[in-house]
């Protein structure tokens, strides 16, 4: 960056100088976030502590006890492994079918553009609307699904009422909603992949399922890996799908970590114990957002050099 | 593209069909349900021939709902108006704040400057209630619990990141000669800011705006744990609503298409920006 601007006189006007401009820009911005960072210093602090709201008096540091209550605590393990089912059950089932969708699109054509606007929709309804709207649908009583389901013989299929079927539910709740993320990133990967190795394998007549295994999915991994990471962070975190539809429960089927963490601290007031639960969650997704970060940051610069 | 053969056009046609109706059927069945008066919905067989009603989206306007047993409040329209003013106000304030300091991320290296930009972006990716929970009452201590202008500084959280680093991009994407050569010609900083690189970023400029309101509209956890029922946008007020009125289901489906037909249309309207928006401007549409 020569210095240019020392070329005239001074500019007129705002006079800051060269080397503070870009603090001063960024400034508020920081400030605001600041704010932010506060309270995340108070839930490490408080995952330190014996806390329960209503006993505000009995509030002393028990270092890390509410840690370690968590190896010989059943409800702990429930959580992890209900958070750990959740998000590898709906990344999986999304990839499998966002891939399928994004190549049953993959030709540039009226119809598909269309189609894959159509299928953006549920994307950009709230979550926490969405399973509003599942609930209506699974409703016992008028439900059209419950309908559908006494259609093929499951009489008295009770979705997210029953132990049974309560994660099956939200699951496919968020694979209504989210899989057309992954949809949208896979068919923008597919669309932007050079022509030419598929013109070459097509010409020597090279079987399309060997095309698919080793050019296509190769080629298209760095798009898989952000979308599947960005699902993996978000799902390992949902809240308002869950939230909206059961609560957690029926019983503690469904408390995943944040759910948990909700109830926790609004219901049973264990402040310490919430925390606790939300520092862990944190952990897990910060390592996640390290490797993320780390290859989105490769793929944004190859984005930014093709544009 | 070569050629296809029949059958597997034939597989590709139903599969593409059956994925139509998965994505589309709820969307369209809610719709429907809007119109329809509660004899209708609990019929069984459900059943799409009804005469349709406007009374669900008439007792919401009005907010009095008149059964039977009497006549129940409905506070949705409320709910309605917090989350336009919310969602407006909230990207209004992180465009003032995000798009200066996106500016100085792109054209600025500045020491500390990708650790910044990176501590941004991680808040997009930690826990919201970790944050969330502590700020209850820290929000007492000052005052700002249950108040626009606490939840308008939370929302940041959502709507910032996601400003930041697509506006970031965009303003990477402009040659700074065309900065350089308006900056020798005399013009401050400031000037080649406001003529020069805000109307080439623009049309991204715009877009983020769009995505923030969508996401900021769709949130449902910041004010589900920092608002009370009077200042609770539509995705905390839904809720509510059907656990405190939960056999009106007409209502409740028409509050539900209310609620989403906002973020729907503005994604229409935005969709060629969707894909580098939601990836945070890593895959170009």
């Amino acid at each position: 960056m020569a210095s240019v601007t020392t070329a005239r006189k001074a500019p007129s006007g705002f006079r800051i100088s060269k080397k503070a401009l870009p603090y001063v820009l960024s400034l508020p911005a920081l400030l605001v976030c600041i704010g932010i960072l506060i309270p995340f210093f108070t839930a490490v602090i408080n995952s330190f502590q014996r806390y329960r709201l209503s006993q505000p008096w009995a509030r002393q540091f028990n270092w890390g006890e509410n840690y370690l209550n968590f190896f010989t605590d059943p409800s702990f393990w429930n959580t992890l492994r209900v958070s750990l089912t959740y998000a590898g059950l709906t990344v999986v089932l999304e990839l499998l079918l966002g891939l399928g969708i994004a190549l049953l699109l993959q030709k540039r054509s009226a119809f598909n553009n269309f189609v894959s606007i159509m299928l953006l929709m549920p994307l950009m309804i709230a979550p926490a609307l969405a399973a509003l709207m599942w609930k209506l649908m699974t409703n016992p009583g008028f439900g059209i699904l419950s309908y559908f389901a006494s259609l093929v013989g499951l009489d008295n299929f009770r979705w997210a009422s029953s132990p049974d079927t309560a994660l099956l539910t939200v699951v496919l709740v968020d694979i209504w909603v989210y899989t057309p993320f992954i949809m949208i990133l896979l068919l923008a990967g597919l669309r932007s992949l050079p022509t030419q190795p598929f013109e070459a394998a097509a010409l020597d007549g090279v079987p399309r399922t060997f095309v698919f295994f080793r050019i296509t999915l190769p080629m298209l991994t760095p798009y898989i890996l952000t979308a599947t990471l960005f699902r993996l962070l978000d799902s390992i975190q949902q809240f308002d799908i869950i939230y909206a539809m059961t609560q957690g429960g029926p019983g503690d089927t469904l408390t995943v970590f944040q759910v948990e963490a909700y109830l926790n601290f609004f219901q049973s007031t264990n402040v310490g114990r919430s925390a606790a639960l939300l520092i862990i969650l944190w952990a897990i997704t910060y390592l996640l957002s390290n490797i993320f970060i780390k290859n989105w940051l490769r793929l944004r610069e190859r984005a930014r050099g093709e544009a | 593209m070569e050629s296809t053969s029949t059958p597997e056009r034939i597989l590709r046609g139903i599969a593409l069909t059956l994925v139509i109706l998965f994505f589309m059927f709820p969307i369209f069945w809610i719709f429907m349900m809007s119109f329809q008066t509660n004899e209708t919905i609990l019929q069984i067989p459900p059943s799409l021939s009804f005469t349709p009603t406007l009374s669900n989206y008439m007792a919401l306007i009005t907010g009095k709902l008149t059964t039977a047993a009497g006549t129940l409040d409905i506070a949705f329209m409320g709910n309605l108006g917090n989350s336009v003013f919310l969602s407006t106000a909230s990207v209004a304030v992180s465009l003032l704040l995000g798009v200066p300091a996106a500016y100085a991320f792109a054209r600025h290296k500045f020491r500390g400057s990708e650790d910044i930009a990176f501590t941004l972006l991680s808040f997009r990716f930690a826990p919201p209630l970790l944050v969330l929970l502590p700020l209850t009452q820290y929000f007492q201590w000052l005052g700002l619990s249950d108040t626009y202008i606490g939840l308008i500084w939370v929302y940041q959280l959502i709507c910032l990141p996601l400003i930041l680093w697509i506006v970031r991009g965009y303003f990477e994407d402009i040659s700074a000669d065309v900065e350089y050569a308006y900056r020798i010609a005399g013009h401050s900083w400031f000037a080649t800011f406001r003529k020069i690189a805000l109307p080439l970023a623009g049309p991204g400029i715009a877009a983020a705006g769009l995505l923030a309101f969508i996401f900021a509209w769709n949130n449902f956890v910041f004010a589900l744990v920092l608002a009370s029922a009077s200042k609770q946008p539509v995705t905390v007020g839904a809720l509510a609503f059907v656990t405190s009125s939960g056999i009106q289901y007409g209502q409740i489906a028409a509050a539900i298409v209310l609620s989403i037909a906002p973020t729907l249309a503005l994604a229409l309207y935005a969709q060629r920006y969707l894909v580098e928006g939601l990836s945070l401007g890593a895959v170009k549409g």
